[in-house]
């Protein structure tokens, strides 16, 4: 089969699945009259999103920044102390519980306390975006570093490999997988981490977190509530694709992954 | 790059126990003399891979000595190598990275690594293969760059770890007279750990049975044919009376 006809059908699955939704959307709305005020039909989504498009658009530009801010340090901060944390046993022992709790304690508890330090706004959505997308990375970074391949070592070992070139030569590049593995995880939920931000400690009404506060006080704006939803999904999504391509060009030559059909 | 020379290799009343386990290697005593072609046989759990892992220094032993020319294991792998029961290539590496690999760990100038990994992959008929990945490879092909790659330095020393184990038969026989062949162009000292007795015997001049439980020298078949050898050794009826003698005496010692 040529390339040209794969990408064809491997874009039909989604977008029926799409068309099948958008017709239960509809379905429902009909069979159960629910009111617009709590489920707007498609076509007044997409018309509140065209409606606001300006602000909209600028929110998602400003929102991204943020979140792209937290991913880049999450997806820095991960591998770094992915690295600490494989290097050994009892580093690992004594400092995986602390990074958990990182994981553990819930964002609405993390803001206020941000707040404090640092005031509503930027820096700390940017900690909450990071903090957030910080932990898959970690862990799976670190899962990969601790997984090298036993033969592989040896091989190293009987080379006279050093300490240095047994870490670039083989540890890191055979963790890449995971690491780019956690970054994919990490992409969805750093702009999810700013959104909340902004909603919670938001001081930037050109911020898709604080579009939020602004149309769910107005009843009449349902449809612009989703149309944030819609945005958000976008915005998401550009982060996911981007890693994704990225994941894509550094594995597609050897790893099973990224195996592309031959 | 220097003229190699076939290493020595003495094993003296070797003992092995890992920590908490039974003994593995109970007493072991085994010479290598420059240009030996040791072959390994016997029952699973004998202690074969942990004899070869001790000669490379991947293991120590918990009694007795093993040097190699004189020195211990650890000293010696600028003149030794060792390939594994998996080809272990690099997947993120071509073929010819990979056989560059032990020139590139010892600062090598890249133009020297890429002529001395391409000589190394036309010697094992791989040449046009030199910029695939392994994954693009089959078995037998990425043993041969596995193979390739253990040559790169010139070894005096080659420890070879059941590596054609997972082959076809086929392919098994070409690269076991592929390996006699480079021997004969670049001379090495070999121990070869198999469980297949007519691959022992075609390869080695002398066939080490070990027992097991735990791991001893139990007898020691020294096979007369002269090298080079050819293919159609193994159609040759003194060939085929000593796998025959060899597999009798393997039995003997293979504990149910």
């Amino acid at each position: 089969m040529s390339a040209p006809d794969q990408k064809k059908i491997l874009w039909l699955p989604p977008a029926l699945t799409g068309a099948a939704l958008v017709a239960l959307w509809y379905a429902a709305i009909a069979i159960f009259k629910i009111p617009g005020y709590v489920l707007p039909a498609p076509q007044a989504v997409i018309a509140a999103a065209w409606r606001e498009r300006a602000s909209l658009g600028h929110a998602m530009l400003h929102t991204g920044e943020t979140a792209l801010l937290g991913f880049a340090a999450a997806a820095a901060g991960g591998a770094a102390v992915a690295l600490v944390l494989a290097s050994s046993r009892w580093v690992k022992a004594a400092l995986y519980p602390w990074v958990l709790v990182l994981q553990m304690v819930p964002v609405v508890v993390m803001i206020p306390i941000f707040v404090i330090w640092w005031g509503a706004g930027r820096p700390s959505i940017t900690a909450i975006a990071f903090i957030i997308a910080f932990f898959p990375v970690a862990a799976s970074t670190t899962l990969g570093l601790v997984s090298t391949d036993r033969g592989m070592l040896d091989l190293f070992t009987v080379l006279q490999a050093s300490k240095a070139q047994e870490i670039f030569l083989l540890r890191l590049p055979s963790a890449l997988p995971y690491f780019l593995a956690g970054v994919k995880i990490a992409a969805t939920l750093a702009p999810i981490g700013a959104i909340t931000g902004e909603f919670l400690a938001g001081t930037n009404p050109e911020t898709l977190g604080y579009l939020l506060i602004v149309y769910r006080a107005d009843p009449g704006k349902m449809p612009e509530v989703f149309a944030v939803a819609l945005a958000s999904y976008f915005l998401g999504l550009l982060f996911v694709g981007v890693v994704q391509w990225l994941s894509w060009r550094l594995l597609r030559d050897w790893h099973e992954s990224e195996r592309g059909a031959e | 790059m220097n003229a190699p020379r076939a290493a020595s290799v003495a094993i003296e009343n070797v003992s092995k126990r890992f920590a908490g386990g039974p003994e593995v290697l109970a007493g072991v005593s085994l010479t290598g003399r420059p240009g030996d072609f040791v072959a390994l046989i016997g029952p699973s759990g004998c202690g074969k891979t942990t004899l070869l892992r001790l000669l490379a220094g991947l293991t120590l032993p918990s009694a007795g000595a093993v040097t190699i020319d004189g020195v211990i294991p650890a000293e010696a792998r600028e003149r030794l190598a060792f390939i594994f029961q998996e080809p272990t290539l690099l997947p993120w590496l071509t073929a010819r990275q990979n056989v560059e690999l032990p020139l590139r760990l010892r600062g090598a100038a890249a133009e020297a690594r890429q002529t001395r990994a391409l000589e190394l992959l036309r010697l094992v008929g791989l040449e046009g293969a030199a910029a695939q990945f392994p994954r693009q490879l089959s078995g037998g092909m990425k043993m041969r760059v596995s193979l390739a790659r253990a040559l790169t330095r010139q070894p005096g020393l080659l420890l070879l770890d059941e590596p054609f184990g997972a082959l076809d038969e086929l392919t098994r026989n070409r690269l076991n007279e592929d390996l006699l062949r480079l021997r004969e162009e670049s001379p090495f000292t070999a121990f070869f750990v198999t469980h297949s007795v007519s691959e022992a015997v075609f390869l080695s001049n002398r066939v080490i049975v070990l027992a097991a439980n735990p791991g001893r020298v139990a007898a020691e078949i020294m096979v007369p044919f002269p090298y080079p050898r050819r293919a159609e050794l193994r159609e040759s009826l003194d060939y085929q009376k000593l796998v025959a003698h060899a597999n009798a005496a393997l039995r003997t010692y293979q504990t149910a």
